[in-house]
């Protein structure tokens, strides 16, 4: 049991106060539309993908504060927001709730924010408040974990990767790694994690084309390194013929390749979304061949700028919009499809293993 | 703390003499009028939007189905027993309101059926504690972990409303966004100061709430003089669990959907709110006021601390820090006592 005496602790850290100067400067450098527009700092939309507004504040409610994959997302939305000459204040609990992420959402109303970008650790309880505040005038906006609010409120989901191409690279880096034969389990999240169930369905429909792989069963770690350390023993001991394990989250596949190195008697094929810096002494000493992610800090730099976007009028959620993404380029607003509504998609995930694991820093 | 917790009806034959505790309850309840005061004043002075309307609100929201809760725990810890499942209770209740909204029932038999598991939840809980006399605070651990398994048995992966869903009712989801008529109060937040008025006078106005202050202090002798401690023990369970379903059922319409995962870990915020009311962990001693007073204080010390940004760590850390306070000022006599016989020198600390 976590003793988190706490009430329901929000957290709420104020970074980055952003020196507007420098960062139109980095902004004129790296988008060529807005180089000749240096002098043109009141804001105003111009053409499509025109200058953001300065002095936005951009609300980043990340799952929990503590999660180091959240923690770079996070960063990437401080710089993209610096360079546009905005601020970014990072609001959320140290427990994967939405009773937690609740009071920030009432408190980036209660300042005024500009936009909101939320990766919701539930799909539907926090849209009576995200509502509140779209009606407040706050762009909403997701990414990470989806929120599943039907149209009220309005927003724009920032896609890390396809979540198809997702859920299927990961049944197939396991399936080379076992000989598509055995057992296998997932080590998953929260039971209620928008994005870990989109993926597990992806991964369920990829593992008809593996007959001999047989799913046998799904656990739930929350997201907290002893839970996912506890959960994985019981899978160890209910299932001794287990031959591989996907996981695909940071915590989880982190957890488990930490056990799996000190027990070297047990030999499961280990696989899913880390973070190369979590996740490089296991690559390395072969505990885990490969795995996959995006890089987070690009997320929320992406986030960020589409936020910035949104709240400057310089982009809509219609199909099609197009919008400029610092370093990144441009990109375009993807029609909805099924339940997630207009979206934007930072693009395929990467895979790592030894041979490329020292170039990642994250 | 926790074995005195399960053993606090016994051996404490000095504390008859200081009885109701009248005095020192008032004490603290100064203290605690104190402490709302600086924090009103520190919020205002910290945060812009502190003194609003939409604070009051929203911190009515946060708190208020939290705060139900607090009540019979209250008269829990009051007996010297307590009640750690309340938040696995709210998160069944929801959920079963959750999973036969999914499977068509109407919202009233939903929400009806849910109260009635509550209540049977908490006989549970009374039967185990009241008439076996197991120590409540093993049998409610392990109803904590069984409500929760049962609430994610019927919901696992399921957010209702779920895809195919009818949303629950405008009518009714309304209350987790707006005020009530003419005011800036949350639903929750009446509900909540009218039941706490009702607690007020059970506690403090009536032979039951006599027969508590006498339970917590020496059961013994509260039995001898006619109170029924094993039935008055399993209708404070009862009662529990039902007000612990009604909080779930108001989380769930305000949050206008429920997941199994509920109010998880909510049973140390009532807990704490409960002791830093004044209320004594060793039973007998504590009143409602305080618990409402200490209820508005960690309300109004939530939306500061959200309000500026202060890191979630630090608030752990703030608020475990006030609650330790709590424990050892509100019970420092009787802490002061129990060290002296055991050491037979002074306790040096206060």
């Amino acid at each position: 049991m976590q003793f988190t005496v706490s009430k329901r602790s929000r957290n709420l850290r104020l970074v980055t106060a952003a020196t507007a100067v420098a960062a139109l400067v980095t902004v004129a450098g790296c988008s060529s539309q807005s180089a000749g527009g240096g002098s043109s700092d009141t804001g105003k939309a111009t053409a499509s993908g025109g200058a953001a507004k300065k002095g936005l504040t951009v609300y980043f409610i990340p799952k929990d504060t503590q999660n180091p994959y959240e923690v770079l997302a996070d960063k990437g939305g401080q710089k993209a927001l610096k360079e546009l000459g905005g601020k970014v204040v990072v609001s959320s609990g140290t427990t994967d709730t939405a009773a937690a992420q609740i009071p920030s959402v009432q408190a980036a109303i209660q300042a005024k924010a500009d936009a909101i970008v939320i990766a919701a650790n539930d799909p539907k309880a926090l849209c009576p408040s995200l509502n509140q505040a779209a009606k407040a005038g706050i762009k909403i906006l997701s990414f990470d974990s989806d929120i599943n609010c039907g149209n009220s409120p309005q927003h724009l989901f920032i896609n890390q990767a396809d979540t198809k191409t997702i859920g299927t690279t990961e049944v197939d880096l396991l399936a080379k790694e076992i000989n598509s034969t055995g057992q296998i389990a997932i080590l998953s999240a929260a039971q209620s994690a928008t994005n870990q169930n989109a993926w597990i369905g992806y991964m369920k429909q990829q593992l008809k084309k593996y007959p001999k792989m047989k799913l046998v069963t799904t656990v739930y770690g929350n997201d907290d390194p002893a839970t996912s350390l506890n959960v994985l023993k019981g899978l160890i001991s209910a299932y001794p013929h287990l031959k591989g394990i996907i996981s695909p989250t940071t915590v989880g596949i982190s957890s488990a390749a930490q056990y799996l190195s000190t027990h070297k008697n047990v030999k499961i094929a280990l696989t899913g979304l880390g973070l190369p810096s979590q996740m490089r002494a296991y690559v390395k000493d072969g505990t885990v061949q490969k795995f996959a992610l995006w890089d987070p800090s690009k997320l929320g730099y992406l986030a960020g700028y589409a936020a910035a976007a949104l709240a400057s009028g310089t982009a809509t959620m219609k199909t099609g919009a197009t919008f400029k993404a610092g370093t990144l380029g441009s990109y375009k607003v993807l029609a909805p499809a099924g339940d997630v509504g207009p979206s934007v998609v930072l693009g395929p995930p990467t895979v790592f293993d030894k041979s490329n694991i020292d170039n990642y820093k994250f | 703390m926790t074995s005195d917790v399960q053993t606090a009806p016994t051996g404490r034959p000095d504390s008859v003499q200081r009885s109701i505790g009248w005095r020192d309850a008032l004490r603290w309840e100064g203290g605690l009028v104190v402490v709302l005061i600086a924090v009103l004043i520190f919020g205002s002075a910290q945060s812009s939007s502190f003194l609003s309307q939409s604070t009051i609100f929203y911190a009515g929201i946060n708190i208020g189905y939290i705060a139900l809760m607090a009540l019979p725990m209250t008269f829990i810890i009051m007996t010297g027993e307590i009640d750690l499942s309340v938040a696995s209770m709210l998160g069944l209740a929801g959920s079963l309101m959750g999973f036969l909204w999914h499977h068509g029932w109407g919202i009233w038999p939903a929400i009806i059926a849910a109260l009635v598991v509550g209540a049977l939840g908490g006989a549970l809980n009374g039967v185990l504690v009241a008439y076996t006399a197991l120590p409540s605070i093993a049998v409610t651990i392990g109803t904590l972990t069984l409500f929760r398994g049962v609430a994610q048995i019927l919901l696992g992966s399921l957010t209702v409303p779920g895809v195919g869903d009818p949303q629950f009712p405008d009518s009714m989801t309304k209350i987790g966004t707006q005020s009530i008529p003419g005011g800036a109060l949350s639903y929750s937040t009446v509900l909540f100061l009218v039941l706490a008025l009702l607690a007020g006078i059970v506690l403090h106005a009536t032979p039951f709430g006599r027969a508590l202050h006498a339970i917590g202090l020496q059961p013994e002798a509260a039995s001898f003089s006619g109170v029924r401690v094993a039935w008055v023990k399993f209708c404070l369970f009862v009662v529990s669990g039902l007000i612990c379903a009604v909080a779930g059922v108001l989380l769930t319409l305000q949050n206008a959907s429920v997941s199994y995962t509920a109010g998880t870990g909510l049973e140390l915020n009532v807990v704490a709110i409960v002791l830093f009311g004044g209320v004594s962990i060793f039973g007998g001693k504590g009143t409602i006021f305080g618990v409402l007073l200490s209820v508005i204080i960690f309300g109004a010390l939530q939306m500061i601390l959200t309000q500026t940004h202060v890191e979630a760590e630090k608030q752990l850390v703030i608020t475990g820090l006030l609650l330790l306070i709590s424990v050892i000022v509100a019970n420092g006599r009787e802490l002061l006592s129990r060290v002296r016989s055991r050491l037979a020198v002074g306790g040096g600390s206060r």
